[in-house]
């Protein structure tokens, strides 16, 4: 299934003036009159392009910093070259690999769990008889996605406050207070947990529309075979929904570096630095806050170059081993 | 599904319901928590004893934010900020779509994969940070609206519904004599009142819930956001002092201002949740209607 969408999502390899070996059809206008013809259409594209260029491609080019010298006040594309000077910098910068490895560990910990809960739940879902209940399930679960991440990081502080829910739940039971947001040995369960509460139900939709698309004469078939429930699910369901499945994990892979930024800043503090603190956050910290623009970027850069390389790698492991991929 | 039920499969539904259970109950818990903690007196909630029901019922503290002028400024801004970029998103997002929905658009390929490849690419923070201040869009709506005026995904949602729909009817309408604009405005846009629902609903939220944007580009706090106001408070950035609270009040502020600004901003979510949710799942269906 994801391979009829990608080839909608994505521009066809065979583009204009890339391939050259197709022949041309014989009704293919040229451009002149492919103009004149559809120049309203055209202009229809103009303001949008205009945006995608300011703001999304400009500050790709913008990206020349991190090999300029760049004074406050000067040009934002930065005053003259120093060459890989900044590169250099990070990667001889210690703190910057602290970074890198928290961002490392922080995605691999959110993959492992927030990728596969709503496959699971989806499944429970699905084996749910009562459609009130399911919708009942469905609805409640769905919330969390719709909160702005202020007021989900403020209901984490709440919660685990030394007053909160949890910490009254542990003095039950004789424990002294955990003071969970000043310890880095919590940060990363904390973080995890509240990306699953916040993501589970949502995650679950594609899933559930690709259940209901299964064949059921699959079932018949399965059960005259003789397969159980359990066999059924891992015979059937599964491989149902392997395609959703290969497609949201490489869309996950590809934002693995840029993991969580915004509830990193609002749930971090320098007590927990020594787990929270991730490439973009670092980044932020040292371009925004202390100014060292070039830096920043370049780090910034070499960021976005490995979810560029994550996600074009793993699509292309994914078509090579398994056959599906999203483009 | 035909077929008697096994032992074993009554198990696993008596398990399942209690699975399911548990992940209401959980997703419901810190919500109805920090409801409770609003409403609380500051002595049970500093003694740790408030869980789901409000004890030593108190509405003070609401009573303070409801007249902070502040809190109603920042209100009104978020709202301004939602209404202005969720027009200017739509506006930009269904012209675009249309256009990309037209297969046999001479550059189409290029005109999606100047979108597409946004998706995979981005400039990053710093850039895009000197851009906006090079812009000098510093402190104004514009640094807000306008950088997330199109995103990509809600274009290619609004692409697959145009794309869906029945050919016929425009090329009816281009014989009439109908232009390109007329067209979209009279023919499609009547007809694609679902999706433009949906599109409104996935921006507003959007809008809505953000606030790095403003906590990047705005220093005056009476453009702040509401999101920005809250993230403030829960950062200790801006204490209960600013509330104007004198005495016995002070402390009872201290205990639960964040829980009594996080219910009044999630309260208009929470209004309209019930009756949009199901837009926002068709929207994602669209998307993945390919899929």
């Amino acid at each position: 299934m994801s391979s009829t969408k990608t080839a909608d999502l994505l521009p066809d390899a065979r583009s204009p003036g890339g391939g050259g070996t197709s022949p041309v059809p014989a009704r293919r206008r040229s451009w002149r009159q492919s103009l004149r013809r559809d120049w309203q259409l055209y202009t229809l594209a103009v303001v949008p392009l205009v945006f995608f260029a300011v703001f999304r491609y400009l500050p790709m080019i913008g990206n020349v910093i991190a090999f300029r010298q760049f004074e406050p006040g000067g040009s934002v594309f930065g005053d003259h070259w120093v060459g890989l000077e900044y590169i250099r910098m990070f990667l001889n910068d210690p703190t910057f690999w602290d970074v890198f490895t928290n961002t490392l560990v922080l995605g691999l910990l959110t993959l492992v769990v927030c990728f596969p809960m709503p496959i699971i739940l989806a499944l429970l879902l699905n084996e749910l008889r009562n459609r009130y209940a399911k919708r009942i399930v469905q609805s409640v679960s769905y919330l969390p996605h719709f909160l702005s991440v202020v007021i989900v990081a403020g209901i984490v502080m709440e919660f685990l406050a030394a007053d909160g829910s949890v910490n009254s739940a542990l003095h039950a039971v004789g424990h002294a207070p955990i003071l969970f947001l000043q310890q880095p040995g919590w940060f990363r369960s904390v973080y995890v947990s509240s990306e699953l509460w916040q993501t589970v139900g949502w995650g679950t939709i594609l899933y559930l529309a690709a259940l209901t698309s299964i064949d059921q004469d699959l079932y018949e078939a399965a059960r005259i075979d003789g397969a159980n429930r359990w066999q059924q699910t891992w015979h059937v369901t599964l491989p149902g929904i392997r395609p959703t499945m290969i497609t949201l994990l490489i869309l996950n892979i590809g934002t693995f570096m840029s993991i969580g930024f915004e509830k990193i800043m609002l749930l971090y503090n320098p007590l927990t630095y020594s787990t929270a603190d991730v490439v973009s956050t670092y980044l932020y910290r040292m371009g925004v806050v202390s100014n060292n623009f070039s830096y920043a970027a370049a780090i910034g850069l070499f960021e976005s170059l490995i979810g560029l390389v994550l996600i074009v790698s793993a699509n292309k492991i994914s078509r090579r081993t398994l056959g599906t991929s999203l483009w | 599904m035909v077929g008697r039920p096994t032992r074993g499969y009554r198990v696993f539904q008596v398990c399942n319901t209690i699975i399911l259970t548990l992940v209401v109950v959980a997703t419901l818990y810190p919500l109805v928590n920090i409801v409770a903690r609003s409403f609380s007196g500051e002595g049970y909630i500093n003694a740790g004893q408030v869980n789901l029901i409000p004890r030593g019922f108190n509405i003070k503290t609401y009573k303070a934010v409801l007249h902070d002028s502040t809190f109603w400024t920042d209100y009104g801004n978020t709202v301004l900020y939602t209404v202005v970029g969720t027009a200017i998103s739509l506006v930009l997002t269904t012209c675009y779509a249309y256009v990309l929905s037209k297969r046999n658009l001479r550059g189409r390929t290029f005109l999606v994969g100047v979108a597409v490849f946004t998706m995979f690419f981005s400039g990053g923070l710093i850039p895009n940070y000197l851009l906006i201040s090079g812009l000098g869009m510093r402190n104004t709506i514009w640094s807000l609206v306008l950088p997330n005026a199109i995103s990509v995904f809600n274009l290619l949602v609004m692409k697959s519904f145009f794309e869906g729909m029945p050919t016929e009817l425009e090329e009816a309408a281009a014989i009439d004599g109908l232009s390109t604009y007329g067209t979209l405005l009279r023919i499609v846009l009547p007809l694609s009142k679902a999706v433009i629902a949906t599109m409104t609903l996935f921006y507003a939220v959007s809008f809505w819930n953000s606030w790095f944007g403003a906590f990047l580009y705005l220093d005056r706090p009476n453009l702040f956001p509401v999101t920005l106001y809250l993230r403030n408070l829960i950062a200790g950035a801006s204490g209960t002092g600013s509330v104007g609270f004198t005495g016995s009040d002070a402390a009872q502020a201290a205990a639960n201002i964040q829980s009594v600004t996080i219910v009044l901003t999630t309260i208009p979510i929470l209004a309209v949740y019930p009756f949009v949710q199901r837009y926002f799942v068709s929207g994602v269906m669209i998307g993945a209607v390919k899929g």
